[in-house]
């Protein structure tokens, strides 16, 4: 997201509007991209991303092949570099990349004449949420520009969180970040987000509040002292939401650790947006990939 | 056999020899520096136009050989060495197995005179295949040939290993190089923790990681009174580090390379592993800190880390990939572009590629006394080349300098009187008959 403008990032998401529709049809297809073959190469494990952009590429009548591969592969095995070799002589018009290296899908499109989707690099950057999330936004309350976002949670390790600053202040958004002080980024400034060290300090007076999952997996050594540590700070609860304004909207990209980063009160409560997210979801991966497999790189 | 180079601008920074005039060669040693010296018989090199400097001495080389010929072998990094104007490479032991035994020394030392075009000098390892824990046979290193000690790549992460260490090492009057690195701060990162990390979300090494082992180092030196040189010294702390213990009069040494005055973390943003090695690029305060401490003699030394690797090492994922760079061919010219651009003056420059590095592990040659071998190079300060890595002697093309355009360059390199490296071409199959 770091590198798309204002101009783009709104063509992506007025594009989606039209294919949002689609899923409302009884028969939830259109002949778009007959034809052309998605290849979605998945290094990590992800149900998900992987199974939205499966749907996505089906309702537009695309190919869709699932490659599901380790990561690691490359420790014992094919490169990265191999693998796409071998996509690429299959020809395929889009390749849609999760990875658990930053740079993986800035790798392979560098080495591909296959258009490339970023669903997810390492730590770096996961785009199609971010626009899924501004989709969402500006569907609830009716602009992006001027909204004031709190993102609360492992900021420093969360690719979702690093698409969404650089999108969300691309588009004019005020953006707080709060979270443990292992968990928020050494140089904030760099999104040109406010950072903040107590959760109500981010919460103050904002329109939406997108809680981050704590990826238990990504988590180094001495990061959290407790999960009940981290709910008690920093979890999104109903008292939490007196903060806010008062019809201030509750997003997440999912998985869930219910009761940790989210209560379920929240979760299942009127504020929460968390499954019209997965909903525009598919309308976004639609666009995306229909934008990219028309040939516009843009 | 007499030979004379004539013409050349002499730099000589030791014996503080900066002009034009000419330099007799007899029996393969430095036989007179002087104008109007006599020709009768003798071999003329003309070299008007050119520089003449000590032969430049890399303290810091992976070699790879034994064990990692696929991506460098003693020939062919001393070629390279030879092509870049340097007449003698210290050999890291981070191979195959590890320099930890005199029986590797040997074995590279009889490569070298076979079949090196340069002076190789053997670093032996500090602890037993560098691992850090039991001391490695560093008196029988050093009978064998060792100049140094190090666990180059395996920082010493035990301050009691070090310091038993340096207080061995003493003992035999060889110098104990340190790579800096505190494992744990850096906790697997792969590149300079600052803005860029943060932008590109990869795992990040802190500078304390590198200062932190720095302290600790130069603490430790000064309570055993050993001699240690500090390698690759990479940030601003390292530097302020670096100074306190030179003033402070302690037998400390510190090397810097030339991607660490040339290039930042910026370069990351592309992914390209060409831009990964250990220490990470920094940040510009970093750069602009380590061209200061070149200029003012804190840095003594510019060191290369020629690092070697096949192109499948380097084409993957930036987190997946090998660290390192080469360096042997391009260590003058970016060095000397600190000299073009009015940063550091040319006598600086040119100490720290011959008597700043033989000093720091008090190697012979360096400068150009009357008696000591002839091991000298010359200098075009103004040729302009395009560096093309696919055109190098190295047998590696992972240099991130590639496609840049450099001012001067080695035109001669002549090892123990005998031209090894001229117009581009190596010119012996090796130096076994050079003085030593």
């Amino acid at each position: 997201m770091a590198a798309l403008t204002r101009e783009e990032i709104n063509f992506f998401l007025d594009s989606a509007e039209g294919f949002l529709e689609i899923a409302k049809r009884p028969v939830k297809k259109v002949p778009a991209l007959r034809g052309k073959t998605v290849v979605n190469l998945f290094f990590e494990p992800s149900t998900r991303t992987r199974v939205s952009f499966e749907i996505a590429q089906k309702r537009l009548s695309a190919d869709a092949v699932n490659f599901t591969a380790s990561s690691s592969s490359t420790k014992k095995g094919e490169t990265l570099l191999d693998t796409v070799k071998n996509i690429e002589a299959m020809a395929p018009t889009v390749l849609v990349i999760r990875h658990g290296a930053a740079g993986a899908a800035h790798f392979v499109a560098a080495r591909t004449s296959a258009a490339v989707v970023n669903a997810g690099d390492g730590r770096h950057e996961h785009p199609t949420q971010a626009l899924l999330d501004l989709f969402t936004m500006r569907k609830q309350k009716g602009r992006i520009e001027g909204l004031k976002v709190a993102i609360i949670g492992d900021i420093a390790n969360s690719r979702v969180a690093r698409s969404n600053m650089h999108a969300l202040r691309t588009m004019g958004a005020e953006v707080s970040i709060c979270g443990p002080g292992t968990m928020l980024p050494p140089h904030p400034e760099v999104f040109g987000v406010k950072s903040c060290n107590r959760l109500a300090d981010a919460l103050d007076g904002a329109d939406v509040v997108m809680a981050l999952r704590i990826q238990k997996e990504r988590q180094g050594v001495a990061t959290l002292p407790s999960d009940r540590e981290y709910a008690t700070f920093y979890g999104i609860g109903p008292r939490s939401l007196e903060l806010t304004k008062p019809d201030c909207i509750v997003m997440h990209p999912g998985p869930i650790n219910r009761g940790v980063e989210i209560s379920s009160e929240i979760v299942d409560g009127p504020r929460s947006v968390i499954l019209q997210q997965v909903e525009s979801g598919v309308a976004v991966r639609m666009a995306v990939v229909y934008i990219l497999a028309g040939g516009d790189r843009e | 056999m007499k030979t004379i180079i004539t013409g050349a601008h002499i730099l000589d920074p030791l014996n503080g020899v900066d002009t034009v005039c000419d330099l007799a060669i007899e029996d393969g040693r430095v036989a007179a520096v002087g104008a109007g010296l006599d020709r009768s018989g003798a071999e003329l090199i003309d070299a008007s136009g050119l520089h003449l400097f000590p032969g430049l001495i890399d303290v810091h080389v992976h070699l790879r050989e034994p064990g990692q010929e696929y991506k460098e072998t003693i020939a062919t990094g001393t070629r390279a060495a030879a092509a870049g104007g340097f007449t003698a490479v210290a050999a890291m032991p981070n191979t195959n197995p590890v320099n930890d035994s005199a029986s590797v020394t040997k074995y590279i030392l009889g490569k070298a005179s076979k079949e090196g075009v340069c002076r190789v000098y053997p670093v032996g390892a500090i602890t037993k295949g560098s691992k850090g824990e039991d001391l490695a046979d560093i008196g029988e290193l050093a009978a064998a040939g060792c100049v140094a000690v190090t666990d180059d790549g395996h920082p010493v992460s035990s301050p009691l290993v070090m310091r038993r260490a340096m207080d061995y090492a003493r003992g035999f009057g060889i110098t104990v190089v340190s790579h800096c690195e505190d494992l744990a701060l850096a906790a697997g990162g792969v590149m300079n923790e600052g803005e860029v990390s943060t932008l590109l979300g990869l795992p990040a090494i802190a500078a304390e990681a590198e200062e932190s082992m720095v302290a600790r180092d130069i603490m430790l030196a000064s309570r055993t009174g050993a001699k240690l040189h500090l390698a690759h010294l990479s940030t601003k702390g390292s530097m302020e580090l670096l100074r306190g213990a030179r003033v402070a009069g302690l037998n400390v040494t510190g090397e810097t390379a030339p991607h660490y005055f040339t290039l930042t973390d910026e370069e990351v943003k592309t992914f390209d592993a060409v831009y990964k090695m250990n220490p990470p690029l920094r940040t510009a305060q970093d750069l602009i800190s380590v061209r200061s401490a070149l200029a003012s003699g804190v840095v003594s030394v510019i060191a290369t880390d020629h690092a070697p690797h096949a192109r499948d090492e380097k084409e993957l994922e930036f987190e997946a990939a090998a660290n390192g760079v080469i360096g042997l061919e391009t260590s003058l010219g970016l060095a000397l572009a600190l000299y073009h651009e009015g940063i550091v003056p040319l006598k600086s420059i040119v100490a720290a590629l011959t008597s700043g590095p033989a000093a720091a592990l008090g190697l012979p040659g360096g400068n150009l006394a009357l008696g000591a071998p002839a091991d000298i190079v010359l200098v075009d300060l103004n040729e302009k080349w395009i560096v093309e890595p696919q055109n190098f002697q190295s047998k590696a093309v992972n240099c991130p300098f590639a496609g840049m355009t450099l001012k001067g360059r080695a035109v001669r390199t002549i090892v123990g009187g005998v031209t090894v490296y001229s117009d581009g071409k190596i010119t012996v199959q090796n130096v076994e008959g050079a003085k030593q």
